[in-house]
């Protein structure tokens, strides 16, 4: 799972060495936490959030392999 | 071979050597003088060779394709990816088993893949593209539903004489009803913002 939204946000990003993905696990979901270069933030969210609600759909789509629901945070 | 590291007598003799080895054009690479180099006196003493590093720039279409295989086979599907470019429009054709979790509910997940690879191919590069994906041929098969849901709404328009409003769509997917209708007595307007807007039919 991180490995995907690396893949995904990696060539969004001017800065893809700044890209980290971390990991928390909670009661009731996973929750991955992105943070990417101050720079980025804009390549990644989009207008409206356009991008970031394409990053999601993308993500919630692929199966896990755990049963939790899976949320992701940016920034 | 992505990158070398040429030198010559002259900036220029560098980057001819380089693109020599890399067998290709100017125009595919990305070039970086490292040394400019020096004559020296009498071109015998203190003479520096030019140094420059010429990295063979990849191409847009085949970054977009490399793209698609990184996301779906991270999400555990096995796909094949086929593109076709025409002019300024790349399809990029899925195939493999289990597509149907990269369409989604009504392509929804198609379409954020479609939106991603548009950013990504358009980032770098002084091509501009636009980009349709498309998997197992859904998009003609959604072609068809649309086109048939098109029809019955302006007949229900028709009939009730009221405006009939569907639900909201990205903008191909109006484009194919605005089309489709044109020919009708009815008329279709789009209202609404981004990304709510949909489509009226009006008797």
């Amino acid at each position: 799972m991180k490995a995907l939204i690396e893949s995904i946000v990696t060539p969004l990003v001017d800065h893809p060495e700044d890209v980290v993905v971390t990991k928390k696990e909670e009661d009731t979901k996973v929750v991955y936490h992105l943070t990417v270069h101050q720079d980025d933030v804009g390549q990644v969210i989009g207008k409206n959030g356009r991008i970031a609600k394409a990053i999601r759909t993308v993500v919630y789509a692929a199966k896990s392999d755990s049963k939790k629901r899976i949320y992701l945070d940016i920034m | 071979m992505r990158e070398v590291t040429a030198s010559g007598q002259t900036v220029e003799e560098a980057v001819q050597s380089a693109l020599k080895q890399l067998n290709t054009t100017r125009d595919q690479v990305d070039i970086d003088v490292i040394d400019e180099g020096k004559k020296g006196l009498l071109g015998v003493f203190g003479s520096k060779r030019a140094i420059v590093k010429v990295k063979r720039r990849k191409n847009q279409v085949e970054k977009a394709k490399a793209f698609l295989y990184d996301v779906t086979s991270n999400m555990n599907v096995d796909v094949e990816v086929t593109s076709t470019v025409e002019e300024n429009h790349v399809t990029f054709d899925l195939t493999g088993e289990n597509i149907a979790i990269l369409i989604g509910k009504r392509g929804q997940t198609l379409n954020a893949l479609q939106y991603l690879v548009q950013l990504i191919i358009n980032k770098q590069g002084n091509e501009y593209y636009t980009v349709s994906v498309d998997a197992e041929g859904y998009r003609s098969r959604r072609k068809e539903t649309l086109e048939s849901l098109a029809l019955k709404m302006a007949d229900k328009a028709v009939s009730l004489q009221k405006k009939v409003a569907l639900e909201p769509m990205p903008a191909f997917e109006r484009k194919i009803i605005h089309n489709v209708l044109q020919q009708k007595d009815v008329s279709t307007y789009s209202d609404g913002v981004e990304p709510h807007r949909h489509i009226v039919i009006k008797p």
